[in-house]
């Protein structure tokens, strides 16, 4: 076969020379590692394996099949696009340190997507988590450190998981490869949860509300790219079908939403709303049928793109203001025109309006559910998607750009930011435009269409309502403060159901994480104390002890070890 | 000559101690210490060589034969333990040379080198003898030699911690003395060989179970296991850095294989889990040392003192192993002999360059060495992911024969365990990297780069640690080799 070198290594050997080169040959080679990478990853055909012996077991650091190669070429356009966006940082950003991290961290992603068996897998697990921690501390903002540790011990933890289901499974099947793996036995589950922490499950998934807005401007880009996604990718490979995560997805899908319309920070609004994108994608893997998988894994694709573009874009205005709050923010399209225009794509795309690439991955997903009879799942899914509409799809280019002049008087972003956008805003036309471009790399043959009546019609109609509904509460100005009754369609009653919901479950389930989180300390905390009276400096534990209370001990020890032989 | 080899690897130390006090210069008598260690090393390896090759290697001392004369009787295990002991001891011994004129009076230096070279020879002579009244010998000379190592620091607490050290080592070696006493009151024999031969018939004699009890006590002391661990974390911290390193890498690893020895090829596997259930009495312990120990080491703030406690959480994933009573759980007990020593070997010495600069290894003395002393901080980092078991390095490696021998067993708690103190151990790492790397280098000291003299030494262990995570074949190979021994499955 081909004479490719590994994907991962491509990104490995850049970061290396990233970290010696400055300034323009910096610039140029920076660009040029995920074009080289892609060329290289071109050459990857199916069935490419590179085998090696470690301890007795075969590992397989590389192994390219359909669904690898799919999310090999999305991180390479992704790391592509973020790189650009990424050109223009100066050595007062902490330049070396992020554009090191950055390729690491892609290239570790590229290293999870290829890796054959569980123990590559874990290595590569783990840098992602190291490399990524960079991309938070960088920032150096009040919280970013703590952040970021929090964030990497997560993390941490998940692979401690993984790796232990992973030893497990390997003494009950006596292999160490990466496939299907299923709920059955306690080592698959262990890799369930190791994943689902990555994949920011509901109750697992503080992690990413915490860290990503803490990330710098450029470093979210790369953060909302790939950890999430190598997550989907190790779901759709493992665990298939499997049918808990029907139900996990729906309420990913769900329960971001309730935050997302309250929340202020419109980047922390955009953390809620990848849960409630990556809550689509692990409900398709669930349903498992061909058309379920394809279109999970298509909308892993799309998000990378349409996410990125308004992490992008948001990005663009808090390197340009300083801001991200909602209330802070407004009119700004007055002097970013084009970042106006950029951000509604990428909104654009997240509400599914077609023609947009949103669209073409989500309606996959949707029709499965109706395939595989999931009657009850489906509108669930569908309220997802009218939330969608309202908390990224209108709230975000809103409150940033129009909305009450803040009086903030700035300019467009650097070109380059201007350029990555441009390059994500165009893929996110081209695919809904053309599905066939994504359609044709999908790991299952494609028999779909997105463009029939009713999956337009449906799609138009729900659109309509979301945004007429705003429409009235901004009008009433209850938005998105108070929300009352609102006439609503027949066919939408559980639309109605949900906006009255929207501030009473809210508050509910917020009321319900603190106390949980306060239940939780009131048990810790007591645990930690005693453990640290015992262990602490001044501990009996770690105390210097007189020769005396030694020799007692060993005294004990002789008469324990001798009684407990005679009696 | 080479039929002479086994007896030589102890008696060139052994020989070139007083020759150190003779010369009384300091480079000189370094220079004795580092041919010894050389000598040593260069044996150790001839020997292992051989051994793999043709099956144990036995030299009668004095030519009387065993078993009324002393034998000298090298199998897979020994040659292991000296290679470990003989290679750390050169790794030391390049390192000292700066590090002990910085923190040792001149006019000691000589006198430091001698007791070196006599603790090298007592801890070569464990390992090598098959009596085991010449074990004792050994191990009262390479304490007594310890103690004045210790001694020697700088801090006056050291004198203080030596001494609590003696109390404690002797009240181990009349433990251990007292149980070869009571085998040889019973059976009339010292020899290791002779001894396994006919304990067998006089295992119901109250007596063996006694001196069981006394060898297991005398041993638990000396290889710090917890509770009997107290000695240790001062005597560590407050000792010279070159003295830390070596003791930290070897000491203790020669008193398991003492355990080992005793307790697999003397007593017998069968002996020690079907009659005495030492695992029963093991492995609580040693789950109680991961746990305990790992978490005290994170409440530390002098450095030296969290990796002693550390060092003591280690040890228990050996005797973890070691209560496994399986091939694969000794396999990974003498692989972790191993590797534990390169870690902490690096770990300590990587220390000893921050002691060197900048004179303390408080925690908050090392804020922001990162920038500063790059190539130690990097050595450190290394070390510590070592410890903390990352792949590619060779904690991996132990780590993952400790869980595959634990879920053979079955016990996956035991095995969870393992990994939860792993995170355990990257906690208290990453302290020391917190504070070289992302705290501020306080701007009053002018701190360089340690010299070369130190940073060879400490990255040759380094990439050790690499090199043997990356290809485990030959120690792994000899680990099995060994366990199976112990275990009596293979000659």
């Amino acid at each position: 076969m081909t004479s490719s070198l590994p994907p991962f290594l491509v990104f490995f050997v850049g970061a290396l020379l990233a970290a010696v080169t400055r300034g323009t040959v910096r610039k140029v080679l920076l660009v040029l590692v995920p074009v080289a990478g892609a060329l290289n990853v071109w050459g990857v055909e199916e069935g490419y394996a590179w085998q090696l012996e470690f301890l007795g077991y075969v590992l397989e650091p590389v192994r390219a099949d359909r669904l690898s190669l799919l999310f090999g070429y999305l991180f390479h356009l992704a790391a592509f696009i973020a790189v650009v966006y990424s050109l223009h940082l100066k050595k007062a950003e902490n330049a070396t340190v992020q554009h090191v991290a950055a390729l690491v961290y892609a290239g570790s992603a590229l290293g999870a997507v290829f890796a054959g068996d569980f123990i590559s897998l874990f290595v590569f697990w783990e840098l992602l988590a190291v490399s990524s921690a960079f991309l938070i501390w960088s920032r150096r903002g009040p919280g970013s450190a703590r952040a970021g540790m929090r964030y990497l011990v997560v993390q941490v933890v998940s692979g401690v998981a993984l790796l232990a289901g992973a030893l497990m499974r390997v003494h009950e099947t006596g292999t160490l490869s990466f496939g299907f793996v299923g709920l059955d036995g306690l080592s698959g589950w262990l890799i369930f949860l190791a994943i689902g922490v990555k994949a920011a499950f509901p109750l697992l998934h503080s992690w990413l509300i915490d860290a990503y807005p803490e990330g710098t401007p450029t470093g979210t880009v790369f953060l909302s790219a790939f950890t999430t996604k190598v997550a989907v990718y190790a779901l759709a490979r493992g665990f298939p079908e499997t049918e808990i995560l029907v139900y996990a997805g729906a309420a990913m899908a769900c329960f971001p939403i309730f935050y997302a319309v309250i929340e202020n920070d419109l980047r922390r609004t955009l953390a809620y709303s990848m849960i409630n994108q990556i809550g689509f994608m692990v409900c398709g893997i669930g349903v498992g049928s061909a058309l379920a998988i394809n279109g999970a894994v298509a909308h892993a694709f799309n998000d990378v793109l349409f996410k990125g573009l308004l992490f992008m874009s948001m990005g663009a205005v808090m390197h340009m203001t300083g801001k991200t709050k909602a209330s802070d923010l407004g009119g700004l399209y007055k002097t970013m025109p084009f970042t106006a225009v950029l951000c509604m794509i990428g909104a654009a795309s997240i509400s599914a309006v077609p023609l947009f690439n949103g669209f073409v991955s989500k309606s996959m997903i949707m029709s499965a559910l109706i395939d595989g009879g999931y009657m009850w799942i489906w509108p669930v899914m569908l309220f997802a998607s009218a939330g969608v509409v309202e908390h990224a799809g209108i709230k975000i280019p809103f409150f940033a750009f129009f909305a009450q002049d803040s009086g903030i008087r700035t300019r467009e972003p650097p070109r380059n930011m201007l350029a990555a956008m441009t390059v994500a805003a165009i893929a996110c036309v081209a695919i809904g435009v053309r599905p066939g471009l994504l359609y044709g790399l999908l790991p299952y043959a494609v028999d779909y269409h997105p463009y029939d009546a009713s999956h337009v019609l449906t799609q138009i109609q729900l659109l309509a309502f979301a945004i007429g509904a705003i429409v009235v509460f901004q009008l009433l100005k209850i938005y998105p403060a108070e929300i009352r009754a609102v006439n609503l369609d027949a066919d939408w009653f559980y639309r109605r159901a949900g906006a009255r919901l929207v501030r009473r479950t809210g508050d509910a389930v917020a009321q319900a994480g603190v106390a949980l989180r306060s239940a939780a300390a009131g048990v810790a905390r007591p645990m930690y104390e005693g453990a640290f009276r015992a262990h602490g400096p001044h501990g009996p534990l770690a105390r210097s002890w007189p020769a005396g209370s030694m020799v007692l001990w060993v005294a004990i020890m002789l008469a324990a070890f001798l009684l407990f032989q005679f009696l | 000559m080479t039929q002479h080899l086994p007896v030589l690897q102890v008696v060139i130390p052994l020989v070139l101690a007083p020759l150190c006090v003779l010369v009384r210069h300091p480079r000189a008598a370094w220079a004795l210490a580092a041919l010894g260690s050389l000598c040593a090393f260069g044996i150790a390896l001839d020997i292992v060589s051989t051994v793999l090759a043709s099956g144990p290697l036995s030299y009668d001392v004095g030519d009387w034969a065993p078993p009324w004369g002393i034998e000298y009787r090298i199998d897979a295990v020994n040659a292991w333990i000296l290679v470990i002991v003989s290679l750390v001891s050169t790794a030391v011994v390049f390192f000292a040379r700066a590090s002990v004129e910085r923190e040792v009076e001149a006019s000691r230096v000589a006198l430091f080198y001698a007791a070196y070279l006599l603790c090298l020879s007592g801890l070569l002579g464990i390992a090598a003898t098959g009596d085991v009244f010449n074990v004792f010998v050994f191990l009262e000379i390479s304490s007594l030699s310890a103690y004045a190592l210790i001694a020697l620091g700088q801090d006056r607490r050291a004198l203080a911690a030596a001494f609590r050290y003696l109390i404690m080592g002797s009240v181990g070696a009349t433990f251990i003395v007292i149980g070869i006493g009571l085998m040889y009151a019973t059976t009339g024999t010292l020899n290791m060989a002779d001894l396994a031969d006919r304990l067998p018939g006089v295992w119901h004699v109250r007596t063996i179970k006694v001196a069981y009890g006394f060898l297991a006590v005398g041993c638990f002391l000396k290889l710090a296991l917890f509770p009997l661990h107290l000695w240790l974390p001062n005597a560590y911290t407050f000792a010279p850095s070159a003295v830390t390193a070596f003791m930290a890498a070897t000491a203790t690893k020669v008193a398991v294989y003492m355990l080992l020895r005793f307790f697999f090829t003397i007593f017998g596997a069968a002996f020690s889990f079907d009659v005495m259930n030492l695992d029963m009495v093991l492995m609580p312990l040693a789950v109680a040392a991961i746990f305990s120990m790992s978490f005290v080491a994170i409440l530390q703030t002098n450095v030296k003192r969290l990796l002693a406690y550390s060092s003591v959480a280690q040890i228990g994933y050996m005797i973890l192993g070691i209560s496994f009573a399986s091939v694969t759980g000794l396999t990974a007990a003498v692989l972790h002999l191993f590797n534990h020593a390169l870690m902490k070997g690096a770990l300590f010495m990587a220390l000893g360059c921050v002691a060197y600069r900048i004179g303390s290894v408080h925690i908050d003395a090392m804020a922001g060495l990162g920038k500063r002393m790059p190539a130690t901080m990097a050595a450190f980092v290394v070390g510590g992911l070592s410890l903390v078991g990352v792949p590619l390095t060779v904690g991996f490696v132990s780590k993952w024969y400790l869980i595959l021998a634990a879920l053979e067993r079955g016990w996956w708690p035991l095995a969870v365990i393992v990994l939860i103190t792993s995170v355990m151990a990257l906690a208290y790492v990453w302290r020391v990297i917190e504070a070289a790397y992302f705290r501020e280098f306080p701007g009053d000291r002018e701190t360089r780069e340690a010299p070369a003299a130190l940073l060879v030494p400490t990255w040759a262990l380094v990439v050790l640690n690499v090199y043997f995570g990356i290809d485990a074949t030959r120690t792994v190979g000899v680990a099995e080799r060994a366990a199976e021994i112990l275990m009596g499955a293979a000659p």
